[in-house]
């Protein structure tokens, strides 16, 4: 199954091949150290087809992600740069947009954002003056109309050519509204989603097949997400304290069951059976790896479970 | 109604650490019904000061007066007689629309708000208040399942919930309920959630809002 490509996205073009894309995360550093993004840069280099670069994510600052993206690139790696509707309006948000397209960026990934309250500016006022549905729209609008949210026209081949991403949440709740909520970002014309961490197979499959029945996988990319548990601690942690993530018992009794030392083998190994599940279910195009502030990690987990540009062919 | 609360003793003895007459003015409005600025907690609020003041030895008088309404000039002019008595500090109980109606009638006063005006909304029940709206100027509930993602949602979006919505409670607290997750429910409920409300909502026009500067609203056939 190949599709149209319209971008000058590479991640575009392994999902349009039909290929098993897989994508990583880079969290740009809380100062402005270049030397940080190219440390971890180079880890994810040849592994992946293309990076996220998160945006303030929990509402911590952080280097800009576009800054972090272009450093990225520069490193010979695709960026997906991330923008959240939580601290830029309307206007800024099209002129990051056309910004960001001018500056080489292909893969343009909308979020809402984690709420200040998270983070290390709890006093900030947020904005969230569209959402990430809208924001979905406005990119679409932009590149496919060649208009601003204003109806101002942009000159042909001046609009920004970006392959728009998003994110879907199978384990947020209502359980059974978020497929449609995933089918309201497709409708906006998202290419496509990658999911929060994915810990809970049966409740993932479930989401999946009924997103297959739908059509929307035909729509839009869906890429599943990955992070390798790193102990028993985190696997607690993400069960009990992380909203909208779901551990099944099992996987604690199984982390449970192994010496503390021997904890991130029998991790990764998790990941690698869900990774080989993932390639054999129906409407999952990809995998999503977030091994944040673990970028080194990356070639290994990609080697064992044989995925990405360096295990391809 | 507008829901406010008490500010902290500490601040309000702040307020008149160096004033020895004080007037303390209520509300019969909203503040009452919210149990935060009425005839009775002005009553409290000043017994409370002169304690105090006795305690430290000063020498302090507080007065009270509870208005019909503070946001009404008809209603303000009511204090004439007592502003003539010379007070050296007024404490306005009344939302904070009240302290800015008496400073404009009264511009010589030392006027300060003794509550934090919070939010609209209602009593949920005995003692415990919710927001429920943020004034946007162009109300859109009935979209909503009657319910307002503008004030009740975290991040007011238009097309919720996020993926931090978690048992039913939103992600910045497990004590806010996440609206999004009733609006969805009711939704699937009455079979409206792929129908009706399948298409996505637009983005919001905010220039009805507080973003559009500050509002007014003028009703000719009520003006003299
Ligand atoms: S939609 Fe606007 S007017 Fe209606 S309840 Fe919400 S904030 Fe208030
Ligand atoms: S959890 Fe619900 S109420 Fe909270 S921000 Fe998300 S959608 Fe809004």
């Amino acid at each position: 199954m190949s599709r149209e490509v319209r971008t000058k996205s590479n991640l575009e073009k392994v999902l349009a091949s039909g290929q098993f894309a897989v994508t990583g995360e880079l969290g740009p550093p809380p100062n402005a150290s270049r030397e940080e993004v190219v440390e971890k840069a180079k880890h994810l280099k040849g592994n992946v087809d293309s990076v996220n670069i998160t945006d303030n994510q929990t509402a911590v600052v952080r280097m800009s992600s576009l800054a972090a993206a272009l450093i990225l690139q520069e490193q010979g790696t695709e960026a997906n740069m991330q923008m959240v509707c939580r601290d830029r309006n309307r206007i800024a948000m099209q002129s990051d947009i056309l910004g960001a397209a001018a500056l080489g960026i292909n893969n343009l990934l909308v979020l809402s954002g984690d709420h200040q309250k998270f983070g290390d500016h709890a006093q900030a006022k947020n904005v969230f003056d569209m959402d990430s549905v809208n924001l979905i729209r406005t990119i679409k609008m932009m590149r496919d109309e060649r208009r601003l949210l204003s109806g101002r026209e942009l000159p042909e081949g001046s609009e920004p050519r970006l392959f728009i991403g998003g994110a879907y949440n199978p384990f947020a709740d209502p359980e059974d509204y978020r497929v449609l909520r995933a089918a309201k970002k497709v409708e906006a014309g998202v290419d496509f989603l990658q999911s929060q961490c994915i810990y809970d197979m049966p409740r993932f499959k479930k989401f999946i097949a009924r997103a297959v029945d739908m059509g929307l996988t035909e729509k839009a990319y869906f890429m599943a997400g990955i992070t390798p548990l790193k102990s028993l601690g985190m696997a607690k942690y993400m069960k009990n304290s992380v909203p909208g993530i779901s551990v099944p018992d099992e996987l604690i009794e199984r982390m449970k069951g192994v010496p503390k030392e021997k904890q991130v083998d029998e991790g990764i190994k998790i990941a690698c059976e869900q990774i080989e599940e993932m390639k054999n279910t129906k409407g999952v195009a990809g995998v999503h790896l977030m091994l944040i502030e673990w970028e080194h990690m990356v070639p290994r987990l990609v080697q064992e479970a044989k995925l990405g540009p360096s295990q391809r062919k | 109604m507008i829901v406010a609360q008490r500010k902290p003793f500490e601040e309000l003895k702040s307020f008149i650490a160096d004033k020895k007459k004080v007037l303390v003015v209520g509300c019969r409005g909203c503040v009452t019904v919210c149990n935060a600025g009425g005839t009775k907690e002005v009553g409290i609020l000043a017994s409370e000061l002169r304690l105090d003041g006795q305690a430290a030895g000063r020498e302090l008088t507080v007065d009270e007066y509870t208005l019909e309404r503070q946001c009404d000039p008809e209603y303000i002019e009511e204090l004439l007689e007592l502003v003539e008595k010379k007070y050296d500090a007024i404490l306005s109980m009344a939302c904070s629309v009240g302290p800015q109606f008496i400073t404009t009638r009264y511009k010589d006063e030392n006027v300060y708000p003794a509550l934090n005006t919070c939010f609209m909304g209602g009593a949920q029940q005995h003692g415990i208040w919710v927001e429920r709206c943020q004034g946007c100027g162009n109300c859109v509930i009935h979209l909503f399942g009657g319910m307002c993602p503008i004030s009740r949602c975290a991040k007011s979006l238009q097309n919720g919930p996020c993926g931090g919505s978690s048992d039913g409670v939103c992600e910045i607290s497990k004590e806010v309920d996440c609206v999004w997750h009733l609006i969805a429910t009711k939704m699937m409920e009455t079979g409206k959630a792929e129908t009706e409300f399948g298409p996505a909502q637009p983005i919001k026009d905010w220039s009805t809002s507080r973003d559009g500067g500050p509002r007014k609203i003028v009703r000719e056939e009520l003006v003299k």
